[in-house]
């Protein structure tokens, strides 16, 4: 074990810890900057056209909005693609899919090989929607967000990073994120919505705020659980529509909290090792607490 | 261990009964007014069902959730929630009478709404903000906070559906003139000021036609 990994075991069992510096140079955590005016407009509703292309576009639409009930043989938790990925993928700095679409065929360090836009799909399923089975790629499941997605795409180029892709960093706050800050973050800003104990409120079967850790919300692999990733996410569209109100430490505080949190089990699991899985599949992947101990508990045991 | 079934049965069937109790004791007054002369009979404006007014702008009190009635309530005494005919009111009711009588509400029956989200198609002004938002001003799809056909989320969040357009508006227009501001972290003030007058008009109409459609499966 490299001495910054053992570094950050020995700090991390202590809060305020400290962040370790981000390694990033592949596809699998995009570098992000903040939206700019100028950023690309992806085409309005009324222009889809009446036809087989438009209603395919709208079939992929209603699957990214409402996943539980339109996809439900893919979905293993509460969540919906566009909890993540704001104004139905629209939104600029939110993981607009309009940016998403172009910069593939790509790869990823996180499959370690180059994934068509099918693929990339099929790890927001198999990872941030806990998928029991991952949609087919010539399914038509893919097949309609995939028609969603290149219509959103129109007119943008084709190989280029625009403006606005993915979610914008956020530095980390330089005297490391603070726990016990981040926990009362989320009793006065987040618990409104998501629930005094992170699980989301529903109406009926339908969950309207998503679950944010336990057995129903993203697990350990989603990209969601590195913590960076989510103070970058939460820093620009939280609390809903009162987005870049946090400052940058609370964002860092309050995703560090979320993350705190036991929830699914990465499911590259090696060899049902927390260890073999954090040294192959964390220990390099931004900030993230899989596989350590906080608060006395070993976090990535997983909760079914 | 043994004696712990049964003291937890006895204790269920207390709370069941001083539920019971609470919603019988709000039914007075609800139909005859507080013990304090001022506090007039809830039932004269909201109608004997409680489910409002329309022409009026009375809003539906049924089936709205206990603690939500219960800060509003509070909230009209202190003046967070401004209203010249609810503050006398809620001030001369008494924290007990408050409590009997958001209680007695939350078990009416709410009206069946058509229970439309993000899914569905958005072709009017109205329906543009309820299942898209108007994000370039921060602005989210209503639904994404007050649930599916807006039936109300929670106790912060609450129903939509079965609301007159008069009053739906009138809230609205409160809250952009700040009136009205005793919502969680201004969550719902920031939204109304970025909303113009006429879709302030598109979005109440929008809620309060759903009420009278066809419940969906």
């Amino acid at each position: 074990m490299n001495p910054i990994v053992t570094a950050l075991l020995v700090s991390l069992s202590s809060a305020p810890v400290l962040a370790a510096s981000i390694a990033m140079d592949d596809q699998s955590q995009l570098p992000g900057k903040t939206p700019e005016d100028n950023a690309f407009h992806p085409p309005r509703e009324s222009e889809l056209p009446d036809n087989a292309f438009g209603r395919l576009v709208r079939e992929g639409h209603a699957i990214f909005v409402d996943t539980r009930n339109k996809a439900p043989a893919f979905v293993g938790n509460g969540m919906n693609c566009t909890n993540c990925h704001i104004e139905q993928g629209r939104k600029a700095g939110s993981a607009p899919l309009w940016a998403a679409y172009p910069m593939y065929p790509a790869y990823r360090q996180k499959n370690d090989k180059v994934n068509s836009y099918a693929e990339r799909l099929q790890g927001c399923f198999q990872f941030s929607m806990n998928s029991p089975k991952i949609p087919p790629a010539d399914g038509p499941v893919i097949g309609a967000l995939t028609a969603y997605s290149y219509w959103l795409a129109t007119g943008a180029p084709v190989g280029k990073a625009l403006p606005g892709r993915a979610y914008p960093d956020v530095p980390a706050p330089k005297e490391g994120y603070d726990l016990a800050r981040g926990e009362q973050v989320y009793v006065e800003q987040c618990a409104v919505c998501h629930g005094p104990d992170g699980q989301g409120q529903k109406v009926g079967n339908d969950y309207v705020f998503p679950p944010l850790w336990g057995a129903q919300s993203f697990n350990w692999g989603a990209g969601m659980h590195r913590i960076n990733t989510a103070a970058a996410f939460i820093k620009e569209s939280m609390p809903l529509g009162k987005g870049r109100s946090l400052s940058d430490a609370d964002a860092w505080n309050v995703a560090a909290f979320m993350n705190s949190h036991e929830r699914p089990q990465d499911p590259r699991l090696i060899d049902g090792s927390i260890e073999k899985t954090r040294d192959k599949y964390h220990a390099n992947d931004g900030v993230n607490l899989y596989g350590q101990t906080v608060n006395g508990v070993l976090l990535g045991q997983g909760i079914r | 261990m043994k004696g712990t079934p049964r003291a937890l049965a006895g204790f269920c069937v207390l709370l069941v009964s001083i539920q019971a109790q609470a919603g019988d004791e709000g039914k007075p007054v609800y139909s005859n007014g507080g013990a304090n002369p001022a506090a007039m009979a809830c039932g004269t404006c909201h109608g004997a069902d409680a489910l409002g007014l329309p022409a009026a702008g009375f809003p539906r009190l049924a089936g709205l959730p206990a603690a939500y009635t219960g800060k509003q309530l509070q909230d009209f005494r202190s003046g967070s929630r401004a209203n010249p005919v609810m503050q006398p009111i809620a001030a001369a009711l008494s924290d007990a009478e408050i409590q009997q009588v958001s209680a007695m509400l939350a078990d009416l029956p709410a009206p069946k709404t058509a229970l439309v989200g993000r899914a569905d198609d958005a072709a009017s002004v109205g329906a543009e903000l309820a299942l898209r938002g108007a994000w370039a001003r921060n602005v989210p799809e209503c639904v994404a906070c007050h649930g599916p056909g807006g039936v109300g989320v929670g106790t912060a969040f609450p129903p939509l559906a079965g609301q007159s357009a008069a009053y739906l508006a009138a809230q609205l227009d409160a809250w952009r003139q700040g009136t009205r501001k005793n919502d969680p972290n201004d969550l719902m003030g920031h939204v109304a000021r970025a909303l113009d007058d006429n879709e302030v008009k598109a979005v109440a109409e929008y809620f309060a036609g759903l009420g009278s459609q066809e419940v969906t499966p």
